[in-house]
């Protein structure tokens, strides 16, 4: 027998008022002052190095992405730092500080499901950090504008907006996994450490460990085999899955993004860029995998959840 | 007994190695006021998260205004409020706030909240603090706006958890009267405690809870003949007369008289008989000096209970 009513009943209701603590909290000044922050030292950094080039590189806005100058780095790379730590932030006491603060089983008499307190609380963190990543992609743009003195073509823009959806879904994948961790674990300064622990790991330790995996794994087969296995072991983290996708993204010239086989640049223009569509489709995996990365996260959570006694 | 509010039947509720709740079987009137007593871990709060539909049932069933906890717990929630124990808020938000964030999760038409929220701060006497953060709020405060919510969603049943729990006793009274107030607006209250001495006065019913199952049922002055044989113990004191205890002893209602001294006895009673005995005491020609009641009192009603219950475990 199926339940009465619909699973997001009252989803708006959570979604607003999710919205409106994350607005009003600590946490959103030190994000506002990040995402400011970020934005001047990206665009800086870029902006020396892009402005010797500007009449001969036909991408130039999307240069102040991934143009990095010692000691700062690309805005792409602060992006990959911060994203998650940005995520981990919203996501890491959704569900344990509820039960924290004794409010679960009150909200959770009211005629609502517990679908709609998760998917409400995933949804708000995921557009706050959108409504971030949109202020910092803008401000990115409006001082690229103002110092460059020159429009962005359309493709550009086209390319720039994917790399912002695929950076949403980057930051949806370790918010759904903060989540998953603050269902999982009572104490909220747990979840955010093993958030944290498990994103470093991921991030930094994994892709060194994948080589040496692959190399011990297949000691006995080819250079390429053992590299292309140690590629697949790293796409496990979200990380470099990101990193993946923005590189064919932002650097149009990107024809693969797996080891290139001589056989396979047959025909091949160097140095020429590809289509839009192209660029899509070679980033496509990665990004399909960062999408089914938040689901299954996710899924995980709602599972977790829906089994979890709710006593406080 | 009138129309039930809640049914319970076998409900029984298993983790994996442990059996929290074990076929427990109930009903709870309209109007009613029931108890849930019994130590923590008896599996009084399992019980109410089941009726609410928090926690799945293993077998069993529970009917709440003839409604499925597993199957309509929307329905359910819509006529019961829950004051959980120990209740708690989003301090950084007002107490109207609070009441308004779960005033827009009911349902309730936004023209009609901010009125229904002011009449339920008035209700439980916080129009006072309405608009001050609940982080300041006393236990007692926190408690008395859970009961707001309650009183705002015009719940027709409600399932209170521990309500009294850490309270002053001050502070306990002043709940219980709201309570109180509850039934005489008509609404059924199905209340859980371990304080037994407090809550004793509320309570029409009540079923005490032991290890995951009711050991008694009952009215306090059924579960005193049940368990004490005779809730009552009134006692007299008076000088002179003849046959004094056997007057007293011939009175319908009295089980058993002992005289601890002379010149005072203890009558154990099915009920209030203060009247008859004064009345047995003046017909012997003795002159009544002394006469008072001690109802029966839940605590020793369950204590008395247990140590007999030990007591038959021992002797198998």
């Amino acid at each position: 027998m199926r339940r009465e009513g619909s699973a997001f009943q009252g989803l708006g209701v959570v979604v607003l008022k999710e919205l409106s603590d994350h607005f009003a909290s600590a946490r959103m000044r030190v994000l506002e002052w990040l995402v400011v922050l970020t934005a001047l030292a990206a665009v800086y950094g870029a902006i020396q190095q892009v402005r010797d080039v500007t009449a001969e590189d036909p991408f130039l806005f999307l240069r102040l992405f991934t143009t990095a100058r010692e000691p700062l780095p690309s805005f792409v790379s602060f992006l990959s730092f911060l994203v998650p730590l940005m995520a981990i932030g919203l996501g890491f006491d959704a569900i344990n500080g509820e039960h924290g603060r004794r409010t679960l089983s009150r909200i959770l008499s009211q005629p609502i499901y517990r679908d709609a307190l998760l998917f409400g609380k995933f949804l708000a963190g995921l557009i706050t950090l959108s409504i971030s990543l949109i202020a910092l992609w803008l401000l990115v743009i409006g001082l690229g504008l103002i110092m460059l003195g020159v429009p962005p073509g359309g493709e550009e823009m086209a390319r720039a907006f994917i790399f912002l959806i695929v950076t949403i879904a980057y930051a949806g994948v370790w918010l759904a996994l903060a989540m998953l961790f603050s269902i999982i674990f009572q104490s909220a300064a747990t979840a955010a450490l093993v958030t944290l622990g498990l994103w470093l790991f991921v991030s930094v330790i994994w892709p060194a460990l994948a080589t040496a995996i692959a190399e011990a794994f297949f000691a006995n087969a080819d250079q390429a085999t053992q590299v292309v296995a140690g590629q697949m072991l790293a796409r496990i983290s979200p990380a470099t899955l990101f990193g993946e996708s923005v590189l064919a993204l932002l650097h149009p010239t990107t024809r693969t993004l797996g080891p290139v086989y001589i056989s396979q640049l047959e025909g091949a223009v160097m140095g020429s860029p590809l289509p839009l569509w192209d660029s899509i489709m070679v980033a496509w995996p990665q990004i399909v995998g960062l999408i089914a990365a938040t689901i299954l996260f996710f899924v995980g959570g709602y599972v977790a959840f829906q089994r979890q006694e709710v006593r406080a | 007994m009138s129309e039930p509010v809640i049914e319970a039947k076998g409900l029984t509720k298993r983790y994996r190695t442990a059996t929290a709740v074990d076929g427990v079987t109930f009903t709870v009137g309209a109007g009613e006021i029931f108890g849930l007593l019994g130590p923590n871990g008896a599996g009084k709060t399992t019980t109410i998260l089941m009726l609410l539909g928090l926690s799945d049932i293993s077998a069993g069933q529970a009917r709440v205004f003839g409604r499925d906890p597993m199957h309509e717990p929307l329905a359910i929630k819509r006529l019961a409020g829950y004051l959980p124990d120990l209740v708690g808020f989003y301090d950084n938000l007002t107490a109207a706030d609070n009441l308004h964030y779960t005033a827009r999760l009911m349902g309730l038409p936004a023209g009609s909240r901010a009125e229904k929220i002011a009449a339920a701060l008035s209700r439980v006497g916080l129009t006072a603090v309405a608009n001050k953060k609940v982080g300041t709020f006393s236990r007692g405060m926190r408690q008395r706006l859970g009961l707001a919510e309650i009183v705002m969603k015009d719940a027709r049943v409600a399932i209170l958890d521990e309500p009294t729990n850490g309270l002053d006793p001050q502070a306990s009274v002043e709940l219980l009267e709201l309570i109180r107030s509850f039934k005489a607006h008509g609404v059924s209250i199905l209340l859980s405690s371990h304080l037994l001495d407090r809550v004793q006065s509320v309570c029409d019913r009540v079923a005490l809870f032991n290890e995951g199952r009711i050991a008694l049922m009952g009215t306090v002055a059924e579960l005193g003949r049940q368990v004490l044989g005779g809730g009552y113990t009134v006692e007299v004191e008076a000088e002179g007369g003849a046959n004094v205890a056997r007057r007293l002893s011939s009175l319908p209602g009295v089980r058993k008289v002992e005289q601890p001294v002379a010149g005072r006895w203890r009558l154990m009673c099915d009920q209030d008989l203060r009247a008859e005995a004064a009345a047995e005491v003046i017909a012997a020609n003795a002159r009544l000096s002394r006469l008072s009641l001690d109802e029966p009192s839940l605590e020793t009603i369950y204590t008395r209970y247990f140590q007999s219950v030990q007591g038959v475990a021992h002797a198998a």
